[in-house]
């Protein structure tokens, strides 16, 4: 069988909450494999995020096997350990672990595994060639490094909440926990970075990430813009520089809604064919592409005139068959029944011991044609902690019996 | 440490973002765009707002690091240069409509014809297969059907789409990331493949555990609910929807409110503050911050805590609030500009600016420096964007074109 793009890498996931996570599932929804060491002593705090999936019986108290969030952000493929690294023992373990590995992944707020000397210079002395990354809020050095990142606040300082709002009011966040989802990108492509580096010379290396480092790459034409021009964002609504009519239109029915954006004089005129060429389209003020953005304001009321008769829906499918651009605005509901994200098969439905059957579980936002993403449901707590042992650790039966006494597997 | 790569980058500023970030790691980039300049180039801002196509500054941004050709594929002797190119590539990078490749003859079985081995990677609004792939989607548009439209805005006003736009730069990170995917399993096989990189998709994912979750679980459709983020259960079961952006002195700062006993260090410290300030906290005065929580408040009391808490605020700069922030570990940043970003005091002590020289300009920018620190290398950019078809002269002598041969490919419109 063809082997999978990562088969035979070894990674170790220290990782909470999101950014690590998201980071090693690029590794492990295509075919390395992924010891996640945790302990039920201190939990991942995601595993406590509300809201959880109902208990089965009343009064059945929730765990740390029920969090939508936890279940939703481990969909690759790991193996669940549990390792309370306060034992003195554990720590011997965890060593023999690292010599299995190819990767150590960590994602707590810088100086946490300096404390039990984890660090880069630490492991080294363990495996001289092993790859580490480390991801936190504000990087690993400077006054910052030991403050704590959440991503609604990384958004923030990253430049993301500047540029969603209205001239009036101010201004809005983009929606979730924005940077969680973006800077993971960068640090899985320094970890594939490293790994592709190793096979060629034989070296490992350390990656400091500094999440909010990662997140201002995604910004660099606005902090060139306000260095050349003096210019911050501005609040406009839905208005663009390059397109009109451009925005969120409504459509019939409880807020509904459709976005659309005609960018070009041939669009424009595809518009008012498909509209039958209502009066207004005619008029002097939309006869440009410059016009028509001037005149935005009585031109939008135009447009959500005749969009408010139609369900979003319908004003895709005649926009799109006339070649523009239109889209429903989705909503959960219309995101489960779409039929392009259907048609990739992109949520998964899968029987979780706790959470029971939930069609939500996704890949990787990829798709490759020689490899499949193999999407896998959450790791439980601990769940392999004997196989890891056994079959990567070389350690016997009485050997794990005699640690687990002493508190190690906790 | 990618030095070893070259990497054919036919993208438009939709997917400009890809062959940047594998450029930070030392990948060699082409970029390659159409005799007289890119499309791309005209759609601002631009240096000075000169409207100049050689001064634009999503180009500056995104095409730092690469080389920049001109070259036209849609001309059959085009073609067959490019095919020459792609022997010497590994990696080609398009964001086309789906299928514009295909009908060229360099779809992705026609470039592993020429160059076994080759990767391709596609970044689109909906993909290259199915229903929607062949339609069109603008940022606004394919963001949209991402579902984070709908969860942004106010109540009472449309969703909002973000001014910036950017979220084809996603999918054109999903696309960097599958490209390196794909280089391993190339070791490992030999072989080569197509990667397709959706932007809707990648919407998706973001937000797959916070708005995705509550539907499959218990139907719960999200809706929008201006600077909150996140709600919170009241004494009487109201959902109260706490705040995460607040006004301060001379911009906003996202604070999550976190009123539970876990957060007891940080509320005390922050009580103590108002009452410095003079700010009568009220029945906060009362309240036992080691045992009680938001179940305990009634809405009255979360509206008179929130404007209490955003009295304070409004006091003090962004500068101000971060050093407080630092201080008491508050979950509290600055919703910074480019101004603040750019006087970081954390970015400074980090050394994060690096500076790139324009000489027809005589400007030197600040970019962002890196978006990793890597112990064996330096990664970021290292010099500047490329001018309409700068490294012709380079990349064409090593396809063995004279001069003569050059000049009249020039002629005809074809480089």
């Amino acid at each position: 069988m063809e082997k999978r793009p990562l088969e035979g890498v070894k990674v170790i996931q220290l990782c909470w909450a999101g950014v690590g996570v998201y980071t090693t599932n690029f590794l492990s929804h295509y075919g390395a494999t992924t010891v996640r060491v945790e302990t039920s002593t201190y939990p991942d705090p995601v595993r406590t995020f509300e809201p959880y999936a109902p208990t089965n019986q009343p009064g059945e108290p929730v765990g740390l096997e029920r969090s939508v969030f936890y279940s939703i952000t481990h969909t690759a493929p790991e193996l669940g350990m549990v390792l309370n690294l306060k034992q003195p023992e554990s720590m011997e373990v965890f060593k023999k672990l690292v010599l299995w590995a190819d990767v150590v992944a960590e994602g707590f707020p810088a100086g946490v595994m300096d404390k039990i000397g984890l660090d880069y210079e630490g492991l080294k002395k363990i495996k001289p060639d092993i790859i580490m990354m480390r991801s936190c809020g504000y990087g690993h050095s400077g006054a910052m490094a030991a403050q704590p990142g959440f991503g609604s606040i990384i958004t923030a300082v990253t430049m993301m909440d500047i540029f969603t709002g209205w001239p009036d009011r101010r201004p809005l966040a983009p929606t979730t926990y924005y940077t969680d989802q973006l800077v993971p990108m960068y640090a899985a492509l320094s970890i594939l970075v490293a790994l592709d580096y190793k096979r060629r010379t034989g070296k490992g290396q350390y990656i400091d990430q500094s999440q909010m480092e990662s997140g201002l790459n995604f910004v660099t034409p606005l902090i060139l813009d306000y260095q050349a021009n003096k210019r911050h964002p501005a609040l406009k609504g839905n208005r663009s520089d390059f397109a009109a009519p451009h925005g969120i239109y409504p459509g019939k029915g409880e807020d509904r809604w459709v976005a659309i954006s005609v960018t070009s004089q041939e669009e424009w005129v595809n518009f008012k064919k498909v509209l039958n060429n209502p009066s207004w389209t005619e008029l002097p003020e939309f006869s440009t592409l410059e016009k028509r953005i001037k005149n935005s304001d009585s031109l939008d009321r135009y447009v959500a005139e005749w969009t408010a008769g139609l369900a979003p829906e319908q004003v895709m499918g005649i926009l799109q068959g006339a070649g523009i651009g239109a889209g429903v605005v989705s909503t959960s509901r219309d995101l489960d029944s779409d039929l392009q994200l259907n048609y990739y098969n992109f949520y998964r439905q899968i029987d979780h011991p706790y959470m029971g059957k939930l069609r939500y579980y996704h890949p990787a936002a990829l798709k490759l044609s020689r490899a499949e993403t193999e999407v896998k449901g959450p790791v439980l707590l601990g769940e392999h902690t004997d196989y890891v042992c056994q079959n990567f650790l070389g350690m016997s039966k009485a050997e794990i019996e005699d640690l687990r006494s002493k508190g190690v597997f906790k | 440490m990618l030095g070893c790569y070259r990497i054919l980058d036919l993208t438009d500023e939709k997917g400009f973002l890809c062959g940047r970030a594998l450029s930070d790691f030392g990948a060699e980039v082409i970029k390659i765009e159409k005799p007289g300049g890119d499309r791309s180039r005209l759609k601002g801002p631009f240096f000075h707002d000169s409207g100049h196509p050689e001064q634009n500054l999503t180009w500056f941004a995104f095409n730092a690091n690469k080389k920049g050709i001109t070259l036209d594929i849609e001309n059959a002797e085009g073609r067959e240069l490019f095919k020459k190119l792609v022997k010497t590539a590994d990696v080609v990078i398009e964001s086309f409509p789906p299928g514009y490749l295909d009908k060229l003859n360099l779809g992705y079985h026609s470039l592993s014809e020429v160059k076994p081995g080759i990767i391709l990677a596609s970044i689109s609004g909906f993909g290259q297969e199915g229903p929607y792939r062949d339609f069109k989607a603008p940022d606004i548009v394919a963001r949209a059907m991402g579902g984070l439209v709908y969860t942004t805005g106010y109540e009472d006003r449309p969703p909002l789409t973000p001014g910036y736009e950017h979220t084809y730069s996603i999918a054109a990170m999903y696309a960097a990331v599958g490209i390196m995917i794909a280089l391993s399993h190339r070791a490992q096989t030999g072989l080569g493949q197509h990667i397709d990189a959706s932007v809707q998709q990648a919407c998706v994912v973001i937000a797959s555990a916070e708005i995705e979750g509550p539907y499959a679980l218990f139907g719960r459709v999200l809706s929008r609910h201006g600077r909150a983020r996140g709600s919170v259960t009241l004494k009487d079961g109201t959902i109260f929807y706490n705040p995460l952006l607040w006004e301060c002195k001379d911009g906003d700062i996202a604070f999550n409110l976190l009123i539970n006993p876990t957060s007891v260090k940080a509320n005390l410290a922050l009580m103590e503050g108002l009452k410095r300030d003079g700010i009568d906290i009220k029945f906060l005065n009362n309240w036992q911050w080691d045992k009680q929580g938001w179940k305990d408040m009634s809405l009255e009391q979360a509206k008179e805590v929130v404007n209490i808490i955003g009295q304070f605020f409004k006091k003090y700069t962004k500068a101000e609030l971060l050093e407080m922030a630092i201080k008491n570990r508050f979950q509290l940043g600055p919703c910074n500009n480019a101004a603040d970003v750019l006087s970081h005091p954390q970015l400074a002590e980090r050394n994060f600016w690096k500076d790139i020289y324009y000489p027809e300009l005589e400007t030197s920018f600040k970019y962002p420096g890196w978006a990793v620190k890597m112990s064996e290398e330096d990664c970021g950019p290292r010099f500047r964007s490329p001018r309409v078809g700068e490294h012709n002269a380079e990349i064409y002598k090593e396809l063995n074109l004279s001069d003569a041969r050059m000049n009249e490919l020039k002629s005809s419109g074809i480089i």
